[in-house]
C-alpha cells in the first residue's frame, strides 16, 4: 500500500464523518481532504499528532460566494502532502488559531485577516500584516468583489 | 551604565543597515535583546490578486517577478502547478534546462549571500571576491536565457530557449572555474579564525526549535534539519540526478555559511551531471493552451532560500481563480525572532542576513489609486515630508517641536 492510500485508510478509519469520497488522491505526493468547520479540530490535531505531520507549508485562503475557505498544506519531510480544507460562512468568518502547533503561523494567519476579513481567535498580539497600518477597514483586497476599480483590465 | 533599564529601538522601515523595508521593534536592556518584533509588508505589491486579473501567460512573467533574485524558482513553482492541473507532458530536455538554470540561480544567490555575509562582519575582501565571481554565473545565465535576472526561459509546456554545444562547453568552463574558487571559500570558511569566531554560537537555532518553527532551506539544515524539497518532492529533473542534501549541527550562522558554500560544491556537480544527462529531443509542448481546465495544484521548489511554495486554482478560463505564493522567508521569520533573543544587538545585522532574507518575496503584492480622480497616489516630495512629520507627530515624536528646541538652546547661547 502506497503511503497516500495508508493516510486515507486511517484518516477513514479514525473518522466517521471521513467517507471515501471525502479524500481525494489526486497524484501520488498529493492528498486533498475537505471537512467541516465543526470538525477541522479534531482532523488537524490527528494530522499533526497521529500522522505527524510536522511541517506547515503555508494556509491558502479562498472567497467561495457565501464562505470563506482555507486550505493547509501539510508535509511529513519527505513523503506526501496533505491538504486539509474547511470552510466558514462569511458573515462569521471566525477560525481558531494553529499557532499552538505551528507557532510559525503566525504570518499565515495574520495574513488571512489582512486579505480576507477572517477572525483568527487566539493570535498573540502583535503587527498586522501585510497591508499598511493605516489600510481603510473593511476592505480586504483578496474577496471576489474588491476591485481595484482604476485598474488597466477594467479600463479594457 | 543603564542596564537595569528596558529600552525600545526602533529599526527601519528605513535603516542603512537594511537591504529591504522591513521594521524591527528590538526591545534591550543594555545590549541585550530581550524580543523582537518584526513587521513586514513594505514591499506588499497585490501580486495574488494581479494574477487572478491576468492571463496565465502574462501571469509567469509577473511571478517571475516576485523576486529579482529567485526569479525562476517563483516562475517553475508556478507553471509546474499549471501543467499539473492541465496534464501537460513537459519534454524531457525542457525539465533538464528548467533544473540547469534552477542550479546555477543557485550558484548566484548563494554567491550574493557569501558577500553580504562577508559585509554584515565588515569582511569586505569576501564580498569583493565573491561579486567578482558571481559575474561569472551571471554571464552564464545571461547567455542562455538572454537575461541577468528575470530570466524568462519558462514557457507552459515547456522552456523558450534550447541549449546548444558551444553553450554546454562555455557553462562547463565557467562551473570548473567557479569550483575552484568556492573549493578556496570553503577554506576561508572552514579556516579563517576571524569568520569562525565571529560567527560561532551567533543566532542559534537548535534542532527542535528548527522543526518547531517550520524554519526552511539552509537556515532549517544548519540546525540538522534535512529538509530539501528537491529530495523530499522532486520536480523537473531532480529525481534523475545524483546530489547530497547537505546538513551541519553547528545550528549557529557559521553552520548557515558552511552549509551554503557546500551546496555551491554540490551544484557545480549537478549542473556537470544535468549537462551530461540532457537527452535530445523537443523543448516545448506544440500548441500550449491558453485555457487551463478547472482543477487545482499545489507545487513546491527548493529556492536558495528554502521551500517555496505555489498554490493554483483554475476555473476553465484564460485566468486563474486563485494564486497563492507562500516565500521561503515568510517560513524563516519566526525562526529569526527566536534566533535574537537574548543574543547581543550588535549581532543583529549577521544574524537576519543569515537567513538570507527576501522581504520582496515574502511580501509580494497594492498601488493605491484615487477611485473617482483616477489619480495615482504618487507624493511630491513636500506631501511626503508633511506625512512623515504627521506619522511621527502622532507616535508621540515631534521633530518640529525639537527643532524649536535646539534652536531656542542655541540661541540661549
Amino acid at each position: 500500500m502506497s503511503a497516500e492510500e495508508s493516510i486515507k485508510k486511517e484518516l477513514t478509519e479514525a473518522f466517521d464523518f471521513i467517507g471515501e469520497d471525502k479524500i481525494n488522491i489526486q497524484r501520488p505526493g498529493r492528498i486533498f481532504i475537505e471537512v467541516g468547520q465543526e470538525n477541522f479540530a479534531k482532523v488537524f490535531d490527528y494530522a499533526v499528532r497521529q500522522l505527524k505531520f510536522s511541517h506547515l507549508c503555508t494556509i491558502t485562503g479562498f472567497d467561495e460566494k457565501e464562505r470563506l475557505a482555507f486550505m493547509y498544506h501539510l508535509t511529513q519531510g519527505p513523503g506526501p502532502m496533505l491538504n486539509i480544507k474547511t470552510s466558514v460562512p462569511k458573515e462569521k468568518p471566525v477560525i481558531k488559531s494553529v499557532t499552538p502547533y505551528f507557532p510559525g503561523a503566525d504570518c499565515y494567519e495574520r495574513e488571512l485577516e489582512d486579505l480576507f476579513g477572517a477572525t483568527v481567535e487566539g493570535l498573540m498580539p502583535g503587527f498586522r500584516y501585510p497591508l499598511p497600518d493605516n489600510w481603510p477597514k473593511g476592505q480586504h483586497p483578496l474577496l471576489k468583489d474588491w476591485k481595484q476599480d482604476t485598474s488597466e483590465q477594467k479600463k479594457g | 551604565m543603564h542596564n537595569s533599564k528596558e529600552f525600545k529601538i526602533p529599526i527601519g522601515p528605513q535603516h542603512p543597515a537594511l537591504k529591504e523595508p522591513e521594521s524591527f521593534s528590538v526591545a534591550l536592556r543594555g545590549e541585550k535583546i530581550l524580543g523582537v518584533d518584526i513587521r513586514l509588508g513594505y514591499n506588499h505589491r497585490g501580486i495574488e490578486k494581479a494574477c487572478e486579473e491576468r492571463s496565465y501567460v502574462q501571469d509567469i512573467y509577473l511571478i517571475e517577478r516576485i523576486c529579482g533574485i529567485c526569479s525562476h524558482a517563483h516562475a517553475t513553482a508556478f507553471i509546474q502547478a499549471v501543467e499539473e492541473i492541465a496534464h501537460l507532458a513537459v519534454p524531457e530536455r525542457a525539465l533538464y534546462i528548467r533544473t540547469l538554470v534552477g542550479e546555477l540561480e543557485r550558484v548566484h544567490s548563494h554567491l550574493l549571500w557569501l558577500g553580504v555575509a562577508g559585509h554584515e562582519i565588515g569582511f569586505d575582501t569576501l564580498l569583493m571576491y565573491t561579486w567578482r565571481d558571481r559575474e561569472i554565473v551571471m554571464d552564464i545565465l545571461a547567455d542562455l536565457t538572454g537575461n541577468r535576472v528575470n530570466y524568462g526561459i519558462n514557457s507552459i509546456g515547456g522552456v523558450r530557449r534550447d541549449i546548444s554545444p558551444a553553450q554546454v562547453k562555455d557553462v562547463l568552463k565557467a562551473v570548473d572555474k567557479l569550483e575552484e574558487r568556492t573549493k578556496y571559500y570553503i577554506e576561508v570558511a572552514t579556516e579563517e579564525t576571524t569568520i569562525i569566531k565571529r560567527l560561532s554560537g551567533v543566532g542559534v537555532l537548535a534542532y527542535d526549535d528548527a522543526i518547531k518553527l517550520d524554519a526552511v532551506g539552509p537556515t532549517a539544515r544548519a540546525s540538522g534539519v534535512a529538509r530539501d524539497v528537491r529530495r523530499d518532492d522532486p520536480y523537473a529533473a531532480y529525481d534523475k540526478i545524483q546530489f547530497n542534501v547537505i546538513t551541519d549541527t553547528h545550528s549557529d550562522v557559521y553552520g548557515r555559511t558552511v552549509v551554503r558554500v557546500k551546496e555551491l560544491m554540490e551544484s557545480y556537480g549537478m549542473i556537470r551531471e544535468i549537462l551530461k544527462k540532457m537527452p535530445e529531443g523537443p523543448i516545448a509542448i506544440k500548441a500550449p493552451p491558453r485555457r487551463i481546465p478547472a482543477g487545482e495544484a499545489i507545487s513546491r521548489y527548493e529556492a536558495p532560500r528554502g521551500e517555496d511554495v505555489h498554490y493554483v486554482k483554475s476555473n476553465g478560463t484564460e485566468k486563474p481563480e486563485r494564486v497563492k505564493v507562500r516565500a521561503p522567508t515568510l517560513a524563516n521569520v519566526q525562526a529569526v525572532k527566536h534566533m535574537l533573543k537574548d543574543r547581543f544587538l550588535a549581532d543583529m545585522p549577521i544574524v537576519i542576513a543569515a537567513i538570507d532574507p527576501c522581504f520582496s518575496c515574502t511580501d509580494r503584492s497594492i498601488a493605491i489609486e484615487d477611485g473617482k480622480s483616477r489619480k495615482k497616489n504618487v507624493m511630491t516630495w513636500q506631501e511626503l515630508h508633511d506625512y512623515s512629520i504627521k506619522w511621527h507627530r502622532e507616535r508621540g515624536f515631534d521633530p518640529a517641536e525639537i527643532n524649536r528646541k535646539f534652536h531656542k538652546t542655541m540661541e540661549g547661547k
